[in-house]
Parts: C-alpha cells; sequence; structure tokens
C-alpha cells in the first residue's frame, strides 16, 4: 500500500442541474501513480465529473479532493500541480504550437529560468518538435489532440486528467495517443481518463469505473470485471431477427444473460460448461460486454 | 481484446514533487499570462486594428469637423469647431476600442472558441481573468484613444503639455468601458441580444457626451443625463486637457470615472463568475 495521498478522492458527489441530476451520489478514487478509466454512455455524468475537478462545476453535496487538496477551497493550489485535456479542442487557432505552450507556461506559473526547457519537453512528448512554429490552423486533428495534451504537461503535473481524450479521431492517431498517454502512466503521472471507447479503458486503465446516469454501476480491474459480469469466454450466436429473440428467450429460461451484439446475440457467462448446446463463435468476454450489461442496451 | 489490457510494468518512479509555491487568492502572476496570451493573440492581428482605429477619427474629423465645422465658426472660448470635435472624439476613440471589442470578444472566448474553460482550468480564478481583460483593453484603449488626437495635431490642432495626460484619461476609462462590455457579455445570452445595446445604450450616449455640439445647448434632461454619463467626463477632461484644466471640476470627472471603473469592474467578475462556474 502506497502512503502517498489519493490523486483523486470523491464521496457521495452530487451535482444537479435544475430539475436534472448529472451526477448522483459519485465515489470515485484515483490512488497516486495509476491511471483510473472512467467509463460510461453519453450524459453518463463524465464530463460534469471532470469539471468538477478543476472546480469549474460546484458540486451540490459531497466531498472532493485533489491531490490533497480540499475543492473547491484550495483549487487553485490543485489546478497549479494537475493538467486538464479538454474534450473540446480549445486551442488559440491563429497561434504558433509554441506559442500556445508559451502562454500555458506562464498561466501555470513555469519560473522564468525553466520556461524554454518545459516548452521542449512538451513539444518533445507530443511529437511536435519540428511542428513548433505551425500555427495551429494548419496542423491536423491529431497533432492538435497532441498539443492539446502537451498544453496540460507544459509545468511537469503529478495528475492529468483527460476529458474523452480520442473522441472523433482515426484508428491510427488514436493508436498514437494511446501510446502517448501510455507513456505518461509508464513515467508514474496518475491519470484519470474518462471515455467511452471500451477499448481504450481496457488498454491503459489500470481500473475502471463505470458510470450510469450519474451513478457507479462497477469498479475494478478491467480483467476482474469481465471475468465477473461477462465471463472468460462467450458464445456469439447469429442468426436473422426472429431467430435472435427466440436464442434469447431459450438462453434466459436457461438462466444466462444476454446481450444484443447487433447482428448477434451473446450469451453471457462461463461458456467453458455450457448445455445450451447453442451453435455458435466463441469469443473471449470482453469490457464492452460488461458495459452494455450494466449500462443497458439502449441509451437515453 | 482481454490479453491487450497491460498491468503495470514495475513500479516507475514518480515525478518529483516539486516545492510548490502556495498561491494566494488574487496573482499578479495569473494576470500576467492572461495579458501574455493576449499580447502574442495581438502580434497576429494588431495591423487590421489600428488601421480601424486610426481611419475612423480621420474619416469622421473630416466628415464632422470640416463639414459641419464649415457652418460653425467656433464653439465659444476661442476653440475651433475642428479642435472642439478631435478632442471630443476621444472618448469615443476610446469606447470604440474598448466596450465593443471587449462585449464580442468576451462572448466569443467564451460561447465558441471556449478559451476561458482553458484559462480557468489552470490556476487562474475568474477575477484574475477579467482584471486581465479589462487592463488589456484599457492599455489598447489608452493608445488608440490617442489617434483623433494626432489626427487634430497633423491637421492644425496646437499641442500642449496637458495632453500628456490623455492616456492616462484614456485608460482610466477605458478599463471602466471593457468591465461594462465583459458585465453586457455576461448577461447576456446570445451575441444577437448586442444590437440592443448598441443602439439603445451606447448611442444615445454620444448623444449626452458633449462629442460633437456642446452639452449647455441640450435641454435639461439632456444635461442631467450628461452628469451620470460616463462618456461626457471622458470628453470633459480630454478638451480640458488640451484647452486648459478646470480645477475641482476635473477632480470630481476623473473620481467618476475611477468610481464607474470598479463599479464594472466588480459587476464584470460577478457576472462571469456565474457564467464560467455553474
Amino acid at each position: 500500500m502506497s502512503t502517498a495521498p489519493p490523486a483523486i478522492r470523491l464521496r457521495g458527489i452530487v451535482k444537479r442541474y435544475g430539475e436534472i441530476t448529472a451526477v448522483d451520489g459519485l465515489d470515485l478514487d484515483v490512488p497516486a501513480g495509476t491511471c483510473v478509466g472512467l467509463l460510461g454512455p453519453n450524459g453518463a455524468g463524465k464530463s460534469t465529473t471532470m469539471r468538477m475537478l478543476t472546480a469549474q462545476a460546484l458540486a451540490d453535496e459531497g466531498t472532493i479532493e485533489v491531490l490533497g487538496y480540499e475543492l473547491p477551497r484550495e483549487s487553485k493550489q490543485a489546478r497549479a500541480e494537475c493538467g486538464m485535456v479538454p474534450q473540446l479542442d480549445n486551442l488559440d487557432t491563429t497561434l504558433t504550437v509554441e506559442q500556445n505552450l508559451i502562454v500555458f507556461s506562464h498561466l501555470y506559473r513555469v519560473p522564468r529560468r525553466d520556461r524554454r526547457a518545459a516548452v521542449d519537453r512538451a513539444l518533445e512528448i507530443a511529437k511536435l518538435t519540428d511542428r513548433r512554429d505551425a500555427v495551429v490552423d494548419e496542423l491536423s486533428g491529431g497533432m492538435r489532440r497532441r498539443l492539446l495534451i502537451a498544453r496540460g504537461l507544459v509545468h511537469q503535473p503529478r495528475l492529468v486528467m483527460l476529458d474523452e481524450p480520442t473522441v472523433g479521431l482515426d484508428p491510427q492517431i488514436r493508436q498514437e495517443l494511446w501510446a502517448l498517454i501510455d507513456r505518461l502512466r509508464s513515467e508514474g503521472i496518475s491519470i484519470l481518463m474518462s471515455t467511452h471507447y471500451i477499448e481504450e479503458a481496457e488498454r491503459l486503465a489500470d481500473t475502471v469505473t463505470i458510470m450510469s446516469h450519474g451513478k457507479v454501476v462497477a469498479v475494478g480491474k478491467p480483467t476482474d470485471l469481465v471475468a465477473e459480469h461477462a465471463g472468460s469466454e462467450v458464445l456469439e450466436v447469429y442468426g436473422p431477427p426472429a431467430r435472435l429473440l427466440e436464442i434469447e428467450a431459450e438462453a434466459k429460461a436457461a438462466g444466462r444473460r444476454t446481450r444484443r451484439t447487433g447482428t448477434s446475440v451473446t450469451i453471457l457467462g462461463d461458456m467453458s460448461s455450457n448445455g445450451s448446446g447453442l451453435d455458435g463463435v466463441r469469443r473471449s468476454g470482453n469490457l464492452e460486454d460488461v458495459f452494455v450489461l450494466l449500462t443497458g442496451e439502449e441509451i437515453a | 481484446m482481454t490479453g491487450a489490457s497491460v498491468t503495470r510494468d514495475g513500479a516507475a518512479a514518480p515525478p518529483p514533487a516539486r516545492p510548490t509555491r502556495r498561491l494566494r487568492r488574487f496573482e499578479g502572476s495569473a494576470v500576467g499570462g492572461v495579458l501574455i496570451r493576449e499580447m502574442i493573440n495581438f502580434s497576429s492581428y494588431w495591423r487590421s486594428t489600428t488601421f480601424s482605429s486610426t481611419i475612423e477619427p480621420t474619416i469622421y474629423l473630416l466628415a464632422f469637423g470640416f463639414g459641419l465645422g464649415s457652418l460653425v465658426s467656433s464653439v465659444g472660448n476661442g476653440i475651433s469647431y475642428e479642435e472642439f470635435v478631435g478632442t471630443g472624439m476621444v472618448a469615443m476613440a476610446v469606447l470604440f476600442s474598448s466596450a465593443m471589442p471587449s462585449m464580442f470578444g468576451t462572448f466569443v472566448k467564451y460561447q465558441f472558441q471556449h478559451t476561458y474553460d482553458a484559462i480557468l482550468a489552470a490556476p487562474v480564478d475568474t477575477e484574475e481573468l477579467v482584471s486581465a481583460e479589462a487592463l488589456w483593453m484599457a492599455m489598447r484603449a489608452s493608445v488608440y484613444g490617442c489617434a483623433p488626437l494626432v489626427v487634430a495635431i497633423a491637421f492644425g490642432l496646437d499641442p500642449s503639455w496637458g495632453m500628456l495626460a490623455v492616456p492616462a484619461i484614456n485608460f482610466t476609462a477605458g478599463f471602466g468601458w471593457s468591465c461594462f462590455g465583459i458585465a453586457i457579455a455576461a448577461f447576456l445570452k446570445s451575441i444577437d441580444n448586442f444590437s440592443y445595446v448598441t443602439s439603445a445604450v451606447i448611442t444615445p450616449l454620444f448623444l449626452v457626451a458633449g462629442t460633437f455640439w456642446p452639452i449647455d445647448q441640450l435641454p435639461e434632461w439632456g444635461q442631467v443625463l450628461a452628469q451620470v454619463n460616463p462618456l461626457y467626463h471622458c470628453v470633459e477632461l480630454v478638451r480640458h486637457a488640451a484647452f486648459g484644466w478646470e480645477g475641482w471640476s476635473d477632480v470630481w470627472n476623473f473620481a467618476y470615472l475611477v468610481v464607474f471603473g470598479l463599479i464594472m469592474w466588480r459587476l464584470a467578475i460577478f457576472g462571469m463568475q456565474r457564467k464560467l462556474v455553474n
């Protein structure tokens, strides 16, 4: 067990916007030096949670601690020591890559003598050293996203919060960003990453917290969650829609849980002692099975 | 897929905890950081802004000064109409280089560019952000507000020592107008509503500011309105700076601008805090 205070500790957080309760009694832990994935469908309350961690949204109930600082009272101190990578690209588009980083080195109070090196280091992490003089408007989507991450790292934070870091990007660019995030992880930086891409959480997160309708529905290591809720091996049965309905009914009768997988039905639970007699494709259970099982087949 | 979920390879050493300075509630360095952002941005658009800020007063001066000026020989005290308008337009230039850009700029940065979200995620609070933005606009207004005076001098206005105070007058008035613009952006829900402010608030202010004609020719209600109009106090100060100070009357004019600035400053912070942190 580590003696360091947790990077993030949320207890009983409630956040309401008028009639809508966006976050409803959320507990969340990010132990120091780990990467936690905050997983949930759109509208689950992930972005609201991220905003509360920089005190840009204020909780109605509950306590928030970031790097041992109590929010919102000590949020400025907390913000000085952590980096935020927003979902929305809010770079200064008429400035160069380097100018964007210089501005934030000032906002993050990087001492004058360290500024040059801090900017160079951030450029290197984001692999943008040779594009330092390019105006942001000229950059590709992937480069802009890397710059957005670099901007949140310019002051060498101990904690980085990434809100949907790869949303709307090509698979190739997504891989690139995963490599970048994995590098931060290996450097011992605490990471909280919200995402609705299951693969992202599965690859990068030490633990995931699955949210639905503002509440936590599961917490654990991706592999443990898969084993617990989906089973290590599942059966995917294909067929015409009418047949899929029958299969669902049969599986339910046999006490098994199912989920729709587009053109097929996936029968969950360990299939090694399968007695259902159904024909289908066996595959490993994955976090997506858990996700859909816990957050519901249909998203309002 | 499951095989891809990598476990941590050994415990990598966490980055050294830097000795972080305890941050204060209001930090000069936060204000400085936001100012630097504005200055770097300005380097990419200063040409167009400078062009319009100098061309506009020149056109007004030609139109009013020499157009109307041919009908009006003098406005009393031996001041020609061109000189009267040239000095009066300083206040207008200040208004147009502070209230307008801060209204629109604030709204765009808040609503469309999400710039303020990025800044507030860094250790900068709304109070520091608003103060920095208003300071920046006030500095710009201080310089651009001198353009009509320079143009008027080029057309024959005699320079005087008192004119050296004009940048400071402009700065004070510009700070208040910038905060006014930020507050408008904070309280109005849509950028389309800004036209209500420009036509129902800003334009009427001109009529009772003494820019193009002396206010003592206005009916009594107009003279009363002028007294509460910050634009009028700015016009008075600049004219007196150019043609001779008027003692306590100018102290009052300046005090009025300072109080206007302070009230608008707090109002802008209140409005933006409500808008940015929720």
